[in-house]
């Protein structure tokens, strides 16, 4: 047999594939247009194309947006609730609060409806005590009456299950024998941590995509093994592992996010590879962008996200921050007579003007193009052609005669107004985190990153740009290098003071054994296990966690305090002896490593050695409100010991990289190019 | 002044935002009173050298301190007699700009090569400041003295040292002091990352230039605010909004508002409202003023906020009414509770004007509820809160949000699985309060019904609520939303508090049980004309029994398959008078 691996990522628009040959070392891509209504002939076709044959690949890690756009678009299973007696309600009720501070409307849509959540008499308290025995008698009806009624996902939520799940369990061994298929799920399983509207909602979330994953699921493993395909498949997760297709239906919420997480997966193995420490990922698509941060080699890790309005998501999560500024968001003037750019987006259809599919509006992607920027010769995606001239003009007209300003103006307005926009929200991002973007490199991706990414680095103090081989590719080479991975987390509560570190190390190590249990069950080849600790914790009476790495199972009760004053020092600059520490949950990752890549194999093979050869054209590019001639390169021709000065436009099929005046570039062995921002402009 | 390049203004706006968001986020991520870091009661601004204008808010500041802030500044500009950087003066004097004793403001003047620059101010809401209840909600106080300590604007930091002095004198009158050590340096810290944030902007675009796009965005504001004004018509248009009691007289609170559209202007005349009250729902100017700011914002959510976008917004000063409290009037429900029926006031006035833009009453009442007590197993004090949010108001093509937080904040309730955690006590429901969403075209939506027992010891129960004797007003021919509801069960003998809404010191034993309902929201347009598939729908859900609907809706229903009878529907919906 051969020994392929195969990453597919499947993202809103395209389908993209990376094929590695780990014999060989020969790197096949293809991108294929997303097919909508089953996703699984989109990756049928990215496979054919790539001319890989499946008799020869031994795994396949699939990143699949099913999960997520089942949510989104609220086509989930209908799920059925068994509740403790009294709270119901809770999933439609939610944390009261709406969906923006100002502006009293808006409206919410609990996952499960009303008439499918049902109550049992149970109770235990906070301290896991019974307060009233689970009746039995009661569930197997109320299970029977959600059956009868259409239900084809069952949850079980009971208040205090993370402290003691026995009434969940029992629940679980009872439905199980009335339940008509295994979509079933209790909540603790999805999420051992106190809040029971985050708890059950996750629960929810899980209940509802179940079945829509296992169908998906199975019907692509089906299409793989008449092609011959005869190994791993594999699903990514917003943990940015995968996880074997045998068992993800089990824990679906954990698929959701996993586009995202794959790209700063693949950022983490490049910029790691590369020798960078400190990264900030920045992923720009056409509608939003996401930011992450990856440490030393590891994406930092969430588990507190909400999805949409009132939808949180509370599993161990890549923590990637969305914002909602995209190369579609649209410039207009508001009554105040100010410039604005976004947040609302042309989206894909109609999309910037310049796609020819109607928009009128002007956005960041046509303010690249009038800038020269971008190759109007050379968009994907564009239906029926919009001249130059035409653009200019709507652009003079919606932006520029108001202020007096030409097109060219115009269209620079707008993108220091975005750029100036998204560095902020950046900020915000990495000091919520508590770290300084200046300490970082920015690792630019998506359509659009590599556009934008010399302004953001700059409007930063961001000293180094990355731009990876493939930067139109960088899911599926997440998907690719991922290795196995579960989280497990449980929430203990207990003051440091107090606590007895047998607790610590006992929950430890029970999460190390459910995690290796769990990489058995994949039924994967690894070559390795490791595993990630840390705790969240906080001063007694906060209500915000800090999450502190820590060693594993051995750690002390001093070291655990020491950890967390330096953790709380760095991040707020404040020291409270004054108070204590409360350790609140406790984390492990397990993670199962896969044979890999090299990296190095995407740097391609010898190209051009000379600058000129790779040299295609050139043309004017505004920079700093002056035309200059700027050189037009092709990225695949670029030779490897490359060195230039900007200004210079780089172009590769899915993405166009702008290299600011009087900004160094170099390359690596890994294929990325190195931009240093000079200090001379500001 | 020069032509400011539309480019730079926006930067400039941005980057003005961007130091306020900064603070926000610090105080919220490393405060310890939970009002501040899970229920966002906090605000960070920068306010102008000599006349404390606000020059910029955070966007995740608490909605009530829309503009509530310049006047605590102005006060200590006022009062200040030298400042040195690295000062901080705090102070919560509710008659000096404030709101109520608990909103306690740090202001710290900054200074750009030597020179004051600018203020940099915040305000969090502090869990406990001493006086007759736990927290601060005392129902029937007659004077502040009660409510807690009032700080004048003191210097609480010298030079960026910590007054050793004052501060002891702070924590001897506080309930749990050791925490607010913890928020003290969250609050001053927030400040400090303000400061250094502020002069990178200054020395990046150079203060003249910053100055200048300061003046500018003040009058862009402006305008700003005064084109959404001309969507309304001009003329004078009347709203009312009652407080069920003010905790001591139970008689209601009327509020009074004139609202005159002219050209460009809104005038606010509120002169015809209640007498000052006895208890605490008096509110004071620099409260009464932010509601109205914050109602139109609600309209308008869109506008920024800097001084230039009151300057539009006349308000009358309300003397002689409850709505201009003086020394040593109570106020502490003037904040969570009376603004919050002033904004609804402005919302009565205009929602038949403007329609689409508006919406029917919202429940508009924090409902505060304080436990105080003693856990005899864990040998501790405690003081227990619990805020619940209520039923929105039905609006033009949606029904309201169901449970949404308070007009004035945008808090999260505290999990009851945390609550349990911390506190001896047990829930026993957190329910969906069925019926209360006010009938109309577009149906208000539902409040909620909790019930806690208590475990162990003994414990006091105060509360501070509202629309226990009117509902929330329905709009357009929509019907009114659900009541507040309070109750105390001990041995199956109910206990109904006489103001309703509003009751302190209530004995609390093991075993008793308070069970709370929240008001739902007002209906908006006629409920006649409501979906009767829709209507329909809501009885499947329990939300409405079938009897409810037939008189609130006109509609009547199968009792055996619960779809509509259309004959019978048709007839009493022709029958209404």
């Amino acid at each position: 047999m051969g020994d392929i691996i195969l990453g597919v990522d499947v993202g809103g628009t395209f389908t993209d594939l990376i094929s590695a040959d780990l014999k060989t070392g020969e790197i096949s891509i293809a991108k294929v247009p997303t097919s909508l209504d089953n996703q699984a002939f989109g990756v049928l076709e990215a496979v054919e194309k790539a001319d890989v044959k499946l008799s020869d690949v031994s795994a396949i890690s699939h990143g699949t947006t099913t999960t997520t756009n089942a949510l989104l678009e609220q086509k989930i299973a209908r799920v059925g609730l068994i509740t403790t007696q009294g709270f119901r309600d809770i999933l439609e009720l939610g944390r009261r609060t709406r969906p923006e501070p100002y502006g009293l409307k808006g409206s919410f849509t609990p996952l499960i409806a009303r008439e499918d959540r049902l109550e049992v008499n149970e109770r235990m308290d906070a301290d896991g005590e019974v307060v009233t025995p689970l009746d039995e008698e009661m569930l197997k009806e109320k299970v029977r009456i959600l059956a009868e009624a259409g239900a084809e996902s069952l949850v079980i939520h009971f208040l205090h299950s993370y402290k003691n799940p026995a009434h969940e369990r029992k629940a679980l061994e009872i439905a199980r024998e009335i339940w008509p298929n295994e979509f079933i799920c209790a909540g603790h399983m999805i999420l051992s941590e106190y809040r029971e509207y985050e708890r059950g909602t996750t629960a929810a979330i899980n209940g509802a995509i179940r079945p829509v994953l296992d169908r998906y699921i199975s019907r692509l493993q089906n299409e793989l093994t008449k092609g011959r395909f005869a190994h791993d498949l594999l699903v990514m997760q917003g943990n940015g592992g995968s996880i074997s297709a045998r068992i993800v239906a089990e824990a679906a919420v954990n698929t959701v996010m996993s586009g995202p997480a794959s790209g700063v997966m693949a950022a983490a193995a490049t910029t790691s590879a590369a020798g960078f420490k400190r990264v900030l990922t920045y992923d720009m698509g056409g509608t939003s962008t996401d930011v992450g941060l990856v440490l030393d080699g590891v994406p930092q890790v969430t588990a507190e996200l909400d999805l949409e309005y009132g939808l949180p998501l509370h599993v161990p999560m890549v923590d990637v921050h969305t914002i909602g500024a995209g190369g579609g968001s649209i410039a207009f003037i508001n009554d105040a007579g100010m410039l604005q750019v976004g947040p609302e987006s042309a989206g894909a259809s109609p999309g910037p003007i310049c796609y020819g599919r109607g928009g009128r509006e002007p956005t960041i992607t046509d303010a690249n193009l009038i800038l020269g920027r971008l190759d109007p010769d050379k968009l994907l995606s564009v239906e029926t052609p919009v001249s130059l001239a035409d653009l200019r003009g709507l652009f003079e007209a919606k932006i520029g005669a108001p202020f007096g300003m030409s097109a060219e103006e115009a269209a620079t307005a707008v993108l220091t107004i975005a750029n100036n926009r998204m560095a902020g929200a950046m900020r915000m991002v990495s000091l919520a985190r508590g770290h300084d973007p200046r300490d970082f490199a920015l690792f630019a991706f998506g359509g659009a990153g590599p556009l934008h990414a010399a302004a953001l680095a700059r409007e930063l103090g961001i000293p180094r740009v990355l731009i990876p081989a493939k930067p139109g590719l960088t899911n599926a080479l997440g998907c690719v290098v991922s290795d196995l991975r579960h989280d497990f987390v449980r929430t203990l509560n207990i003051p440091l003071a107090s606590l007895d570190i047998g607790i610590l190390r006992e929950t430890l190590l029970a999460q190390m054994a459910e995690g290796k249990e769990l990489i058995a069950r994949d039924g994967v080849e690894t070559e390795e296990l490791n595993f990630l600790f840390s705790a969240d914790m906080q001063f007694q009476g906060q209500s915000h966690m800090l999450s502190v790495g820590i060693s594993g199972p051995d750690i002390t009760v001093e070291e655990l305090q020491r950890r967390f004053d330096a953790a709380y020092w760095a991040r707020f600059a404040v020291e409270l002896p004054e108070i204590r520490a409360v350790l609140v949950n406790l984390h492990t990752a397990v993670i199962g490593k896969r044979k890999t890549l090299d990296l190095r194999l995407l740097a391609g093979k010898a190209q051009t050695d000379s600058l000129q050869d790779a040299e295609r054209t050139r043309r004017p590019v505004m920079f700093d409100g002056k035309w200059q001639e700027t050189p037009i390169y092709t990225r695949g021709k670029l030779p490897h010991d490359l060195l230039l000065t900007g200004p210079a436009i780089i172009e590769q099929l899915d993405t166009t990289t702008v290299i600011e005046p009087g900004d160094k570039v170099t390359a690596d062995d890994y294929g990325n190019l190195l931009v240093e921002m000079s200090n001379g402009r500001d | 002044m020069e032509e400011i390049d539309p480019i730079t203004l926006s930067v400039i706006q941005n980057g003005l935002v961007q130091v306020c968001n900064e603070m926000d986020l610090a105080f919220v991520r490393s405060a310890f009173s939970p009002v501040i870091s899970e229920a966002l009661d906090r605000s960070d601004g920068i306010y102008a050298a000599e006349t404390g204008e606000l020059i910029a808010q955070g966007e995740l500041g608490l909605p009530i301190f829309v503009g509530t802030m310049q006047f605590s500044t102005q006060a200590v500009i006022e009062r200040a007699k030298s400042v040195e950087p690295g000062d901080i003066f705090i102070v919560n004097d509710p008659y000096l700009g404030g709101t109520h004793l608990m909103d306690v403001k740090f202001v710290k003047p900054f200074f750009y090569k030597g020179k004051l620059w600018a203020w940099l101010a915040n305000t969090g809401h502090w869990p406990d400041l001493g006086g007759s209840v736990p927290g601060g909600f005392s129902a029937n106080a007659t004077e502040v003295e009660q409510e807690g300590l009032r700080l004048p604007p003191v210097k609480l930091f010298k030079k960026g040292e910590l007054d050793a002095e004052i501060l002891s004198i702070i924590l001897s009158n506080i309930r749990i002091a050791d925490q607010r050590i913890g928020d003290i340096k969250a609050q001053g810290a927030a400040l400090a990352i303000g400061d250094a944030r502020l002069t990178d902007l200054l020395n990046r675009y150079g203060e003249g230039l910053v100055r200048d796009c300061i003046k500018e965005l003040k009058i862009r504001a402006a305008s700003q605010m005064k084109a959404k004004i001309a969507q309304i018509p001009d003329g004078q248009y009347r709203g009312v909004a009652y407080v069920d009691s003010d905790g001591v007289v139970d008689e209601p609170l009327k509020i009074d508002m004139k609202i005159t559209k002219t050209g460009e202007r809104l005038e606010f005349d509120m002169s015809g409202s209640s007498p000052p009250c006895q208890g605490p729902m008096n509110s004071v100017i620099a409260t009464t003023k932010s509601s109205i700011y914050l109602a139109i914002k609600h309209i308008f959510p869109e506008i920024p906020i800097n001084a230039g976008t009151f300057e539009p917004l006349i308000v009358t000063e309300p003397h002689g009414t409850f709505l201009y409290a003086k020394y040593p009037r109570p106020v502490s429900g003037c904040a969570a509770e009376v603004s919050q029926r002033i904004a609804e006031a402005v919302f009565n006035a205009l929602v038949g004007v403007i329609p689409d833009l508006l919406f029917a009453a919202p429940a508009g009442t924090s409902g505060n509820l304080a436990i105080g007590g003693y856990d005899p197993e864990r040998k501790r004090s405690y003081v227990m809160y619990v805020i619940s949010g209520g039923g929105y108001g039905g609006y033009q093509g949606s029904d309201g949000l169901s449970n949404g937080c308070s007009t004035i904040g945008i808090s999260k309730t505290t999990p009851i699985e945390v609550m349990e955690q911390y506190y001896p006590v047990l829930f026993d429901e957190y329910s969906l309060h069925e019926g209360s969403g006010g009938a109309g075209e577009y149906r208000g939506g539902f409040g909620v019904n909790y019930r806690i027992r208590l475990r162990r010891g003994e414990a006091r129960a105060s509360m501070v609520m509202d629309h226990g004797r009117y509902g929330p007003l329905g709009a357009l021919g929509g019907g009114d939303g659900g009541l507040n509801k309070v109750a105390v069960i001990r041995n199956g003998v109910t206990y109904v508090p006489p103001h309703l809404s509003k009751d302190q010191d209530i004995r609390f034993e093991v075993g008793d049980a308070i069970a709370v309902s929240t008001p739902g929201g007002g209906g908006f347009g006629d409920p006649y004309k409501r979906d009767p598939a829709r209507v329909a729908r809501d009885v499947a859900k329990g939300y409405y029994t079938a009897e409810e609907v037939r008189e609130r809706f006109g509609v009547s229903l199968d009792p055996k398959a619960g779809t509509v009878d259309q004959a019978e529907t048709a007839r009493l919906r022709a029958t209404k008078v």
